[in-house]
């Protein structure tokens, strides 16, 4: 399952979606929106996705985890809209046959993504706002 | 050749509106990097910037024609 929502992710619903009987472990990265950046105080985060590209995107990072792991479930949904500190930004959800290579797939899943996948935040500050990773 | 040209995140406030048209000089990706750059200066600021034709991460010798999706892709940030 890849999905891109404007709706709170569900992390029940993603754990749910990766898993088969024939996994030994299922590991979930679940990523949430940090209330500080260097110190500064964060009021809000917004996310957007290019969307049919970023669901694109992100099968290829599941292809190339495939050809390194056995993956026997594997489920990711992101977030876009406005969030605040504490809410649920991504879940990965990946089902492996033993629990080594779960924690490396999803690491690696989790990884890529923030690399490849078209997908922005802009973090809100009490005095302003920014792109984040947009400037050196 | 006049082209659309989908923008987001940083890139958007930019160039000004969800989508632009671009009057581009040359074919390739790399001659609207070329055009790009000329027009949007702050462009050259950025950590990166990727075009997307298609969907697709395209590279600079790909040829384009006014029928493509073009994106740009400034620094992702997801997660």
């Amino acid at each position: 399952m890849i999905e891109i929502t404007e709706q709170p992710i569900e992390v029940q619903k993603v754990i749910d979606a990766a898993s088969l009987k024939e996994a030994g472990a299922i590991n979930t990265f679940i990523g949430t929106v940090r209330n500080q950046t260097s110190g500064k105080k964060v009021t809000k985060l917004e996310y957007e996705a290019y969307e049919p590209m970023a669901v694109s995107e992100i099968q290829k990072v599941i292809d190339r985890a495939s050809q390194q792991w056995i993956l026997t479930g594997w489920a990711i949904s992101h977030r876009v809209g406005t969030l605040l500190p504490g809410e649920i930004a991504v879940v990965v959800a990946v089902a492996t046959p033993h629990r080594k290579e779960s924690f490396a797939a999803c690491q690696f899943i989790i990884d890529s993504l923030k690399q490849t996948v078209p997908i922005w935040k802009k973090e809100f500050f009490e005095d302003g706002d920014q792109w984040v990773s947009a400037h050196p | 050749m006049i082209l659309k040209i989908k923008t987001f995140g940083i890139s958007r406030d930019i160039l000004g509106g969800r989508v632009v048209e671009l009057d581009m000089n040359g074919t390739s990706v790399g001659d609207l990097r070329k055009s790009l750059s000329l027009r949007y200066p702050q462009l050259d600021k950025l950590n990166s910037l990727f075009i997307a034709v298609n969907q697709e991460y395209a590279e600079d010798e790909k040829v384009l024609s006014d029928k493509d999706e073009i994106a740009l892709i400034p620094p992702v940030s997801g997660g």
